[in-house]
């Protein structure tokens, strides 16, 4: 227990540590806010006038797919963010401190939902002024907002891990673009999955990203009425699916990514 | 004391009844893919005295500082730092030491203060004690000026010493300064080991590693010259110098005929054997004394009649360590680990 409250403890420092980092690098922090506004004027415009949705607007379609796919890139950040810590050394200044061993990644993952609060705020303003709307009432739509927020924050456990493996932050937005591209577009982001080619739909139906998306689309009041009722447990019970995979991520990765922290050669 | 010339220092037979040993390594060994880090490294430090890790790049130093920072885990070996076993009981070795870097390891983008004060929240000295230990130390390195300006704008010199505050928030009784110097000018340098010097005078125990002699002799109780991860010889920096030859007079000659009369006029400034360096033509006359002493060297070469091209005094580095321990220069190795 005293564990538990130290690492959390530790783990308050560094994120405020980050925090002011964040304040302080303000150019991260306008690239963060604006590639949000360009996607959804981009698939508002571009796509949104030639992809059809039955018995509904695609704009409104799209903007979960947006949310969710960019709060999953924004933990790109969280890996980013270690690999340069140790690059720098930081880390390894951390690391002979006697603080929790957990300390920097708790904090790094929990500073990071800054970022996601941010962009998820400038995105519903831009989505607001293209026509979107959340339907289904305020608390639901909040409710929308938690659910992409602790995908987001699961997510950025598994990011931290690979940011701890890789040997210079360059490489991490490489390697989540590879991985986080395919996942956040074999999904119902921004197509009805029921169109994909058997494979790729199974594939969908079973992405924890599809069951966010749709999560958010039912919160937020997106789906059209006359939509066909989904075929797969997943996207039926999309809330519960996501949070069952919130909670593996984190069983998983939040394991990996303390003991890669702990038995970190340094490099030098 | 006497200087151990073989592949294992024995310190039990130097340091026989002179206490505790506050460091104490023995045997280590690290592997990288390719390289052998260290090959069986002794070392061992008394309470409240600087030890001197001397070498090249790539000789093994930042490896051995590591593994007693508990960053890395030895390969073979045994290190115990105030009597605690790194590889057993790191987080207990954790709280007794502190570490300063090569590289700076302080945030760029925070302050002077709000790094200190980060640091000191992570020791857990609390809210009030951090904030006060904070401005307290960058009041000891002259910080206080920059105490809130962000790190980037520090000098490189600012910057370490804001590392090696770093190192003492928690007052350790152990510090490992691992190249406290290393690309600092002149100037920095020296501010720096007064500071390093005061430190151990308020009876800290303390590593340091060094690429320079200069710096080994002007801090170091004892120092252990380290290559290809083995100690190659310990003792005192006088000790070394004794060895090594100390200061000499290097002199060169128009006419290589008047070298053999160069020699006998320096013999008598020359403390010990006198020799030809053949790759550069060069007399190379072992001395004590500087510049007095090379001032009327060459008095007495002029009325001699001799005349010279080139002179020069030299006082010995770590290549001149090297090159008689080793046979050869100081070298880097390929991996610097």
């Amino acid at each position: 227990m005293t564990a538990i409250l130290q690492a959390l403890a530790d783990g308050a420092v560094i994120a405020k540590r980050n925090v002011i980092k964040i304040k302080r690098v303000p150019e991260v922090l306008m690239f963060v806010l604006i590639s949000p506004i360009m996607f959804v004027l981009l698939f508002a415009y571009v796509f949104g006038n030639s992809i059809d949705i039955p018995g509904g607007s695609y704009r409104e379609f799209l903007i979960a797919g947006i949310f969710a796919q960019t709060v999953v890139f924004g933990a790109t950040f969280t890996g980013a963010g270690l690999a340069e810590d140790m690059q720098k050394g930081i880390i390894d200044r951390f690391r002979a401190l006697p603080m929790s061993r957990a300390a920097v990644l708790i904090g790094r993952t929990a500073s990071d939902v800054v970022y996601n609060v941010l962009s998820l705020l400038i995105m519903a303003l831009t989505g607001l002024a293209v026509g979107w709307r959340a339907n289904a009432g305020f608390v639901s739509a909040v409710a929308g907002f938690l659910l992409l927020l602790l995908f987001a924050y699961a997510f950025s456990w598994v990011m931290g891990y690979v940011g701890l493996l890789v040997p210079t932050p360059e490489v991490i937005n490489n390697a989540s673009f590879v991985v986080i591209f395919p996942l956040t577009f074999v999904a119902n982001t921004f197509v009805p999955a029921e169109n994909l080619p058997t494979p790729l739909r199974v594939f969908a139906e079973w992405n924890p990203i599809s069951a966010v998306t749709q999560a958010a689309r039912e919160l937020f009041g997106n789906i059209p009425p006359g939509t066909p009722e989904p075929t797969v447990w997943p996207l039926q019970n999309p809330v519960a699916y996501s949070l069952l995979w919130v909670v593996a991520i984190i069983a998983v990765f939040a394991p990996l990514a303390v003991r890669r922290y702990r038995k970190m050669a340094n490099r030098r | 004391m006497g200087i151990c010339h073989t592949g294992s220092v024995d310190w039990a037979l130097t340091r026989d009844g002179e206490g505790v040993h506050i460091i104490e390594v023995s045997g280590l060994v690290k592997r990288y893919k390719n390289v052998t880090a260290l090959a069986g490294l002794d070392l061992a430090v008394p309470k409240g005295t600087i030890l001197g890790l001397l070498g090249p790049n790539g000789a093994g130093k930042t490896t051995a500082v590591s593994i007693l920072t508990t960053l890395i885990e030895a390969d073979e070996g045994s290190a115990f730092v105030d009597g605690i076993d790194v590889a057993a009981e790191p987080g207990r070795v954790r709280e007794r030491i502190g570490l300063s870097g090569q590289y700076a390891a302080v945030d760029q983008d925070l302050t002077g203060f709000e790094n200190l004060d980060m640091i000191g929240r992570l020791y857990r000295l609390g809210k009030r004690r951090a904030r006060e230990r904070a401005r307290e130390l960058l009041s000891v390195f002259d910080l206080t000026e920059a105490a809130d300006r962000s790190v980037k704008t520090y000098s490189g010199g600012m910057r370490r010493r804001l590392d090696l505050a770093g190192a003492l928030v928690a007052r350790p009784p152990i510090l490992f300064l691992d190249e406290p110097t290393t690309g600092l000018d002149p100037r920095s340098r020296i501010d720096l080991w007064g500071v390093i010097r005061e430190l151990v005078a308020e009876g800290a125990t303390l590593l340091l590693t060094t690429q320079y002699l200069e710096e080994a002799d002007r801090l170091a109780d004892d120092i252990v010259v380290i290559d290809h991860g083995r100690g190659i010889a310990h003792g005192t920096a006088d000790e070394l110098k004794e060895m090594i030859g100390g200061e000499r007079i290097e002199v060169t000659t128009p006419d290589h005929s008047q070298i053999d009369d160069a020699r006998s006029v320096l013999a008598e400034f020359a403390v010990g054997d006198m020799r030809m360096d053949p790759k550069h033509g060069t007399l190379v006359v072992p001395i004590t004394g500087g510049a007095p002493v090379l001032t009327r060297a060459l008095r007495a070469l002029d009325s001699a009649g001799i005349e010279i091209s080139d002179v020069g005094l030299r006082r010995p580095t770590l290549d001149d360590v090297f090159l008689s321990l080793t046979g050869h220069a100081a070298e880097e190795s390929e991996v610097s680990a």
